[in-house]
């Protein structure tokens, strides 16, 4: 798979007027276009879109860190929900404990503990009551379990079709854990019905607003830092692992360390993503960590291209802007789409949408110097 | 009656006390000392209003009545006021059982004995020991000598409770513990008698033994419902594992070709019902064997020629392509034949086997566990004793040279696959004795046999058996302690912690390779 997938090392050192030109319409322009226009003019873009889009940014941090370790390094994680589970959890226990006395029972315990007759709150939750906690929280617990995981993983060399398997199991098992924890965890019906966040009522649409800014704000910084892995001495040696770890292996490297290393840096970034998700989304249940939502994470990145930053990212926005529009019109479909998009992004495209871009792009250029593209060709 | 007439008069007294409490008990443990009647004359009194009458007569139809009684009992009770429907109503129970205890259906034969354990009539004593007399079938006696053993542990008479307790503890009668423990507390009280004291240290002396035995069978009963977990494992990754050991490829749609066997087993059923003589009803479940292979390798086949072909040695790729098959599969079932559809299992596959006291093997679970040898053994002739399996070991160990040789590699891959695609309709096959047939049939079981594979390595049959053999039983050995979940949870930190120790499973593939 490696031989055509040299594109990210022919990139430039600079960040390109792309990244800026995003930047700018995600970070400026959107919200503005949320904020100005009247409600009926056509440049006006809804509450709702707008809130969309975060919750599709904060996929795309999580894309990032995914095509980090999988187009980069060649290892296919199926547990990534894990990671934006864990991450999605802690900052909604922080949420539920805001809620306080506005909640339903008006008990300073969660809803759902109160069904379940639990009396106390429980010791791991205890922590949660403060926002940095959370936060921190959000990111430390996903990177420290990966740092477990990966380092048991990766030192016996599991590598391949075994880690994928491996991990795919890890999320059945976080699934079946999350699921039956009614008295801990809410079990099925998960952490909902949040009200504030620092004192901001998450309804209100300027609340909605801040979080979508801080999403692409974070967004950014996660580019730049993959960005910086890739281009450093590091990002070398991964993508040397992914083309021949055995090569690696024997020209003096440790290969596990750098696979742990990238592991870990993915399972932050998924936490970063759930942190950010479920402020935005207002709830987070098991059945967004599970196999077939870890599976789906895999598919944004092949979809926009893996081995890409910015395919990552166009991936993960472009598949859950499809889902959310075909899911409204043809509930039925959308698996049938899904699967065929599983068949064909691996048969027909294998680099995605951005793959599609470079070809056209590379045939427009060849139309406007045709003898030299030739000889390009040829090399 | 084998009984003094000393246990008679302290019978006498102590159902006088008791006779408030349960009069119906008393009627056929009072000495027949009233005049005896005819059938006839006891049925005309039933609905008399004075009550010694009313009792004579309900214990003259007890003693002398059979079944043929119970219609004509039914309509006096049909006329008749509360309480003496009330009163009626127990002895038409017992008439029955008694008559169920000649029954030919053995099941009918032992719930009757059950039932009349239950009961706590002592009339039915004779009843039981007589049937148990003529009894052939030894678990049913068993039953019966059971259940009289326990109303004998009801009587007054000392020796006879103590005969009873014996009996008790030789059968390792778990219906009796109840029972026993409640002796065995009457004698620790500090009012207790010398009597209820020697009853209460015999009674719990007998608890004793049949705990142990209840430990001992529970041991047993745990040990099979292991094997028979993994021989549903063994089933499902068999197939998984000739193509993923033969040929590298990870199929994630195995447990959706697993569905399409269920299906096809519900479609051959369904077929049955409306085109065939219900007489042949049964058969249908052998014959869609086949039907259920030859679907799910058709599947496989076009599966192969259309996504897999182009995939061989990217085993990451085809996991994903696999698994976009498998969704598509899945919501096609769903759209085609709605979320829940129901197999009938054949007659003779319901129902068990007792092999001992508190040990009962349902059959549907013996013969998955004999299917999966089957298919065990029939995959080792296959690959090892035909000209199809000496192919596919040469593919799988040099590709190139097996072609140089003139073997079509093309086809060897398509054949493989679709024989392990075949396999998996069989499972699916299997499946439908245990579980409903859904369209998410096959992702209920599809990360169990990925373990199952991963943990026995790649390349050997042996691996996936022992794997099989090894996390079933550690799952039905946790289960009980852990719970399902946690005992998951412990499985998945096992496997993971043996990986450790066997990166690439049980029985690798042993070579020259440092990095495969």
């Amino acid at each position: 798979m490696a031989e055509d997938r040299d594109i990210h090392l022919s990139t430039p050192r600079e960040t390109s007027p792309a990244f800026w030109v995003t930047g700018f319409v995600l970070l400026v322009l959107m919200p503005l276009l949320n904020v100005l226009p009247p409600e009926d003019s056509w440049l006006h873009l809804s509450d709702f879109s707008l809130n969309r889009f975060g919750k599709f940014l904060a996929f795309a941090i999580l894309a990032l860190g995914l095509d980090l370790i999988w187009g980069y390094t060649g290892i296919l994680s199926l547990g990534q929900g894990v990671f934006f589970g864990l991450g999605a959890y802690c900052m909604g226990m922080h949420l539920m404990l805001t809620i306080g006395k506005e909640s339903v029972y008006g008990s300073d315990l969660p809803d759902f503990m109160v069904w379940n007759q639990v009396k106390e709150l429980p010791l791991f939750w205890k922590p949660f009551y403060s926002f940095p906690a959370a936060v921190i929280g959000a990111v430390l617990v996903p990177t420290v379990f990966a740092l477990v995981f990966g380092f048991l993983a990766f030192r016996s060399r599991i590598k391949g079709v075994y880690f994928a398997i491996i991990t795919q199991a890890l999320a059945l098992v976080a699934w079946l854990v999350f699921n039956r924890n009614e008295t801990n965890l809410g079990g099925t019906n998960g952490l909902t019905d949040f009200k504030q966040l620092l004192g901001f009522r998450l309804s209100e649409s300027g609340t909605q607003r801040a979080l979508y800014v801080i999403t692409v704000l974070c967004l950014g910084g996660a580019y730049v830092l993959c960005q910086w892995i890739i281009r450093s001495r590091a990002g070398k040696v991964l993508i040397a692992v992914r083309d021949s770890e055995q090569r690696v292996a024997f020209s003096g490297y440790a290969p596990a360390n750098y696979k742990l290393f990238v592991f870990v840096v993915a399972a932050a970034l998924a936490g970063l993503a759930g942190l950010l998700y479920v402020p935005q989304v207002g709830i987070i249940t098991p059945a967004q960590i599970g196999v077939l939502p870890s599976l789906e994470m895999v598919i944004w990145v092949a979809v926009g291209g893996r081995g890409t930053l910015a395919g990552a990212v166009l991936g993960a926005v472009s598949v859950n802007l499809g889902r959310s529009v075909l899911t409204n019109y043809f509930p039925e479909l959308w698996p049938f789409m899904l699967g065929g998009l599983f068949v064909s992004v691996v048969l027909l495209f294998p680099d995605g949408l951005v793959g599609i871009l470079h070809k056209l792009r590379d045939r427009i250029s060849a139309r406007k110097s045709a003898p030299l593209a030739e000889g390009e060709a040829q090399a | 009656m084998r009984r003094s007439g000393r246990s008679l008069r302290l019978c006498a007294v102590f159902l006088l006390l008791c006779s408030v409490q349960d009069r119906a008990a008393a009627i056929e443990l009072q000495p027949s000392s009233a005049p005896s009647l005819s059938l006839d004359q006891a049925l005309t009194q039933l609905t008399s209003d004075d009550e010694t009458v009313r009792e004579t007569a309900l214990r003259t139809v007890i003693e002398q009545g059979d079944a043929a009684l119970i219609p004509r009992l039914d309509e006096i009770r049909a006329n008749a006021d509360r309480s003496v429907r009330q009163a009626i109503k127990p002895v038409m129970d017992l008439l029955k059982h008694r008559a169920n205890l000649e029954n030919p259906d053995q099941d009918v034969r032992r719930s009757a004995a059950t039932d009349l354990g239950l009961a706590r009539r002592g009339v039915a004593i004779p009843w039981l020991e007589r049937a148990a007399g003529k009894e052939t079938h030894k678990w049913v006696r068993y039953t019966m000598e059971e259940s009289a053993a326990l109303l004998r542990l009801a009587a007054d008479d000392q020796a006879t409770k103590l005969e009873a307790i014996d009996k008790l503890a030789a059968l390792s009668s778990q219906n009796a513990v109840p029972s026993l423990k409640e002796l065995a507390d009457a004698g620790r009280a500090a009012s207790a008698t010398g009597r209820q004291q020697e009853l209460s240290q015999a009674a719990a002396a007998a608890i004793e033994r049949i705990e142990t035995w209840a430990a001992w069978s529970n041991a047993i009963e745990t040990i099979f419902r292991g094997i028979s977990l993994s021989s549903i494992l063994l089933i499902m990754s068999v197939g998984l594992a000739v193509v993923f050991g033969l040929m590298g490829v990870i199929n994630m749609a195995h447990g959706e070709l697993m569905m399409v066997g269920a299906y096809g087993t519900f479609l051959t059923q369904e077929f049955f019902k409306a085109f065939l003589s219900p007489g042949l009803f049964d058969h249908y479940f052998l014959l869609a064997m086949p039907v259920a292979f030859l679907l799910a390798a058709s599947c496989g086949l076009l599966l192969e020629a259309t996504v897999i072909r182009f995939l061989y040695g990217r085993p990451l790729e085809t996991m994903l392509a696999t698994w976009g098959v498998s969704l598509i599969l899945m919501q096609a079932a769903r759209v085609y034949f709605g979320d829940l559809t129901a197999v009938v299992a054949p007659a003779w596959l319901n129902g068990g086997q007792q092999m001992m006291v508190g040990v009962f093997l349902p059959n549907n679970r013996l013969f998955v566990i004999a299917l999966s040898a089957i298919c065990v053994a029939i995959i080792y002739a296959v690959l090892f004793r035909s000209a199809l399996g000496l192919r596919v070991r040469a593919v799988t160990q040099n590709r190139n040279m097996s072609a140089c040789l003139g073997i079509p590699t093309r086809k060897v891959d398509a054949y493989t696959f679709a024989f392990g695609s075949g396999l998996a309709g069989v499972a699916g096959w299997a499946l439908t004795l245990i579980g409903n047939v859904e369209p998410g049939l096959g992702q209920n079981y599809i990360v169990d046999s990925f373990m199952v594979v991963v943990t026995g390595g790649v390349g050997k049959l042996a691996g996936t058996i022992v794997a099989s053999l090894g996390i079933g039983g550690l799952n039905k050995l946790l289960e009980p302690g852990l719970g399902a979940v946690y005992g998951k949870v412990c499985i998945l930190v096992l496997v993971i912690l043996f990986l450790q120790w066997r990166p690439s499973g049980l029985f690798a593939v042993k070579g020259r390779h440092a990095d495969s």
